[in-house]
């Protein structure tokens, strides 16, 4: 059985808020600013827009399907290269990594629907009038989703690689870029291939946001599922609704078999610690690569190329030794600081120039009032949701057998992407006339909710078996049970998937606190509308100070309450 | 190649290393070693004795703060062409097979593939892993991945062969086994090599071995002793001359050194800076019981223990300097005597036991002193762990304050002097009633 548990990277890191937070946060603030500003100047482009018509023919879906899949591998490319470069960077450089990592947290935190507004505007100016800027808009919003916890996951691998395996590469006087090929690629990649798989799962949420989005008075529509499910809702046609639901799960289920557990079960070869007692992760087709010689054939030269590269020797690099002993140039870190910090007040000021003057006193009270409406609706949710999973997920993680099978269902919940399922939610509220305000709300954690149940039945599962049989040798049960046995020994595995469900959950707010079916319009009180409503109305300065104000939450809300409680469970727990 | 030249010369290495609050720790202090063909040499020593540092710097991993390094004559800049190293651990690559793992040094050199190969597969047949050629290393024994080790560290033909402790993550039987193949192929001249320098600290394994041993003294590491092994191999460990040998090195790590000046300052604090091995009260207990029990009745020589309880020299030296630390016992010439305190301990119940021991650690261990001193002063009777902690990272690394201070925490709450909570890293009087 493989149930990895999914970790947040922003949990390993032990700092608390500094100065260098701050720090990024300017400075990704001024990057959108930046955007925003490109933006404000570019509405009558927009309208040169050819725009494609979209069909409700469900004959159609194949090729929507095939062109969302299309730019999900686009953005999955690109975030690649991007983690390659970013994480190695962060890695190898001190004073790179003292800026860097911190921005990766902010980047992480910030709502990437809210990116939308100035990124696709921003493409659509590079590229006027073609629909090459929109589909550059709609990859980049899949990569900001994808993209930093793979970052952050080579980024700790590579700081983590074994210090005798580091020792044999030098003393065989490996050059960095062998070492880098046979060494550290090699450990991160289960890390890696996991965290893509994750970040997949992530992507489909955000290109059918991303593909029929409303920019002011311009609406970009590229053809994809998320656009055939736009204009569903827009006609009010369920069936449709039905037919891309039923589109979607084929693709994730190819794309799961063909792909990702091929990748998976293969890079399971490459875990360093063998210990873990589970079944490998296996999959057909995997198995039918390496048993049919045909097959085999087709691979083998694409292997030996990448192991050539693996040992290509650059001749002007001789094989050096780290200098253990580094004076720490003082001069050099405080020039450094200096530089960092000069960007971040060069980004305070454009920003304040930009929107600051329009903004008053009661706009960042207002958001501030809203964000917490939005904070009460994430925590009840997830109180709710981990009511509901943990006794199912404990439940299922005693008994292994049951849980082999639910693996792969959860793991494929967690991919579907849940705003395809609005429209059928909204139809009901509409129907049944229920308060946004309470029913709405379930919609943001729709999505998210998996993760949850993902790793309690991993620290289910995790729990020794002696412990396991030691409590009911004491003949413990009932509330005792939980409460000495089950709870502490699942916490760290609990709270890991909260966190995760978490931040999810106030990304999809964005989306889930407006809806509306045909011409009916649902909003619920919330920072996510308020982002959601600024943006159609095309209010730069609003959205800015929504997505400050949601990233601010996440961040000091992960530093305060989740890292705390996670430091608490792992320090007592019996498995990482 | 000049075969006079030493393949190795040092002359007047140290090494520091820096700490994060004030001074830096110095683990080497003019350290000179020459090595010459045809030799194996072992530098013995107690953990923190600086000669894992001490062989990294040969092979160019780590850089000494100052004296010179010399490889065949140059300065060794980098890891020097000819050096093998052999890991304790291993350090195979666990996503390659055996023959990848042997040919990969070898890659990394550039070495065309048939010669690679030939020479890969003339490794593996000579260490005695033939028919594992494509087996991947969690599917081997502990034994048979050292074995790898070894193939892959020899496949390169180095002048020079060192080894970080190769046999002690290894079962008793499986590394008598690795040693006695190593020695035959070495006499027999079978293995493409000129020197072995080892790692140990396991003395009967550097008699066994070695032509030459360096006995290292520890806090800083330097050499205090060389050993010539003049004994024929094969060697038999139960020869007169070994076991004479053997204890000889024994009596000679047990000696108690003269304060040097780098502790001067840890003596000038009343000894709050001496390092406490972490032994648990369970194994001093035992080892008092084993010491006043046939057929020792108080007095045992240390080798002959350590083998009647499976004990390596190196646990056996911290158990034994703990207890003579504590006054149960003392080290003389390489036998452990006991105090009468540690007779009367070995006769008592348990809880007059803990009463003893308590006793013995408030007046013989400075630190619990300290400690004790400290919260009977304090109105509120508690005291954060940092503080001691800070106090005693001015006289040693973080890793060693932190075993110490974990050790005065069990020992301390075995004697029932103070009380610990872990979470809030806070000793307090109290305790639960």
């Amino acid at each position: 059985m493989n149930f990895y548990s999914f970790r947040p990277a922003s949990l390993d890191r032990d700092h608390p808020l500094n100065v260098w937070d701050i720090l990024a946060a300017l400075l990704i603030l001024g990057l959108l600013a930046a955007f925003a500003l490109g933006a404000r100047n570019a509405g009558a482009s927009l309208d040169q827009l050819q725009r494609s018509p979209i069909t409700l023919d469900p004959l159609a879906l194949p090729e929507y399907a095939a062109r969302t899949t299309l730019r999900m591998f686009a953005a999955m490319t690109i975030s690649f290269a991007f983690t390659l470069v970013y994480a190695t960077i962060a890695a190898k450089n001190r004073r790179a990594e003292l800026i860097l990592i911190p921005l990766l947290d902010i980047l992480q935190s910030v709502p990437i629907l809210g990116f939308l507004t100035f990124t696709v505007v921003f493409f659509m100016q590079l590229f006027p009038g073609r629909v090459l800027g929109a589909e550059c808009a709609a990859v980049f919003a899949i990569f900001t989703s994808q993209a930093w916890n793979m970052t952050f996951s080579l980024y700790q691998s590579l700081k983590t690689v074994p210090g005798d395996l580091r020792e044999a590469t030098r003393s065989f006087r490996l050059s960095p870029l062998q070492t880098f090929w046979t060494l550290e690629l090699p450990f991160a990649a289960p890390g890696l291939v996991w965290n893509a798989m994750i970040s997949m799962s992530g992507g489909w949420f955000f290109i059918v946001a991303a593909e029929a989005i409303t920019v002011g008075d311009t609406t970009i529509t590229l053809p994809g599922i998320g656009s055939y499910v736009a204009l569903a809702i827009q006609q009010q046609d369920l069936g449709a609704i039905g037919y891309a639901i039923v589109a979607m799960l084929l693709v994730i289920f190819l794309y799961d078999q063909l792909l990702f557990r091929p990748i998976v079960a293969w890079a399971d070869k490459f875990r360093i610690d063998q210990t873990a007692a589970s079944l490998p992760p296996s999959s057909w087709v995997l198995d039918l690569f390496r048993r049919t010689r045909g097959l085999r054939l087709l691979v083998t030269p694409i292997a030996s190329l990448v192991r050539a590269c693996a040992i290509i020797r650059l001749p002007w690099r001789k094989p050096s030794r780290p200098h253990t002993g580094v004076v720490r140039t003082r001069s050099g870190d405080a020039i450094f600081a200096a530089s960092i910090g000069l960007f971040a007040l060069a980004s305070l000021y454009a920003l304040y120039r930009s929107f600051g003057e329009g903004l008053s006193l009661e706009d960042v009270s207002l958001a501030f009032r809203l964000a917490l409406v939005t904070l009460i609706r994430v925590i009840v949710l997830i109180v709710l949701a981990s009511l509901i999973w943990v006794p199912i997920g404990v439940w299922i993680g005693l008994r292994p057998r049951m849980a082999t099978l639910v693996q792969p269902i959860a793991q494929f919940l967690a991919a579907f992407p849940a705003n395809i399922a609005f429209p059928a939610a909204v139809y009901l509220i509409v129907s049944h006339q229920g308060d946004p305000d309470i029913w709405l709300s379930p919609l943001i954690i729709l999505g998210t909710q998996w993760y949850i149940l993902f790793n309690v039945i991993a620290g289910t599962l995790a729990l020794p078996g002696d412990l396991k049989d030691a409590a009911t040798s004491l003949q413990l049960s009932g509330w005792t049970w939980w409460r000495r046995i089950i709870i502490p020994g699942i916490l760290p595995h609990y709270v890991t998937g909260a966190i995760t469900a978490s931040g999810g959950s106030w990304n999809a707010s964005i989306v889930a606190e407006v809806a509306s079916w045909g011409d009916t319009r649902l909003t619920a009180n919330g920072l996510g509308a308020y982002i959601a409503q600024a943006t159609e109305s095309g209010d730069y300065a609003r959205v800015m100070l929504g997505i400050a104000m949601m990233s601010a939450f996440v961040v000091v809300f992960n530093r305060l309450v989740w890292r705390p409680l996670y430091d608490r469970a792992a320090r007592h727990a019996v498995t990482g | 190649m000049d075969e006079a030249t030493p393949i190795i010369e040092l002359s007047r290495i140290s090494r520091s290393f820096p700490r994060s609050r004030g001074n830096d720790l110095l683990v080497l202090e003019d350290v000179d070693l020459t090595l010459r063909q045809d030799e194996i040499v072992g530098l013995l020593g107690r953990s923190g004795s600086g000669k894992s540092t001490l062989l990294r710097i040969i092979a160019g991993l780590i850089e000494p703060s100052s004296g010179s390094a010399k490889c065949r004559g140059e300065r060794i800049d980098g890891p020097p062409k000819g050096v093998s190293l052999v890991f304790q651990s291993f350090a195979l690559f666990p996503w390659l097979t055996v023959l990848e793992n042997v040919e990969l040094g070898m890659e990394a050199l550039g070495v065309a593939k048939p010669e690679r190969r030939k020479r890969s597969l003339a490794a593996i047949d000579l260490i005695g892993l033939d028919g594992f050629e494509s087996a991947y290393p969690k599917e081997l024994s502990g034994g048979m991945r050292q074995r790898v080790g070894f193939a892959r560290a020899l496949v390169v033909h180095p002048d020079l062969l060192l080894m970080d402790e190769p046999f002690s993550a290894l079962d008793v039987l499986t590394a008598e086994t690795l040693r006695t193949d190593l020695i035959d192929l070495w006499m027999d001249r079978k293995l493409p090599i000129r020197a072995i320098l080892m790692v140990t600290h396991n003395i009967e394994e550097a008699v066994l071995l070695c032509d030459r041993i360096l006995v290292f003294s520890s806090n800083p590491g330097r050499v205090a002793a060389e050993i010539k092994v003049n004994l024929p191999h094969p060697r038999n460990r139960l020869h007169p001359a070994f076991r004479k040998l053997v204890d000889s090195i024994y009596a000679r790590m047990t000696q108690r050194e003269a304060p040097r000046p780098a502790r001067a300052d840890a003596l000038a604090t009343n000894g709050v800076g001496l390092k406490l091995d972490h032994i648990s009260t369970n194994v001093l207990s035992g080892l008092i019981e084993a010491v006043a029990g046939e057929p020792y009745h108080g007095q045992a020589d240390l080798p002959a223990l350590a083998g009647a309880l499976q004990l390596e020299a190196d646990e056996m030296f911290h158990i034994a300097e703990s207890l003579q630390m504590l006054r149960f016992a003392e080290l003389k010439e390489g036998d452990l005597e006991l105090l009468d305190a540690g007779k009367r301990f070995a006769q008592m119940e348990t809880d007059a036991r803990k009463r003893l021991f308590g006793e013995h650690l408030l007046r013989h261990v400075p630190l619990a002193g300290l400690i004790r001193r400290v919260l009977d002063e304090r109105p509120s009777h508690t005291a954060p762990a940092a503080r001691f902690r800070n106090e005693l990272e001015d006289y040693m690394s973080e890793s060693y304050a932190e075993e110490t201070l974990d050790t005065v925490i069990s020992w301390g709450r075995y004697g029932e002097l103070f009380a610990y909570d872990e979470q809030a890293e806070m000793f307090s009087l109290d305790n639960p009633v």
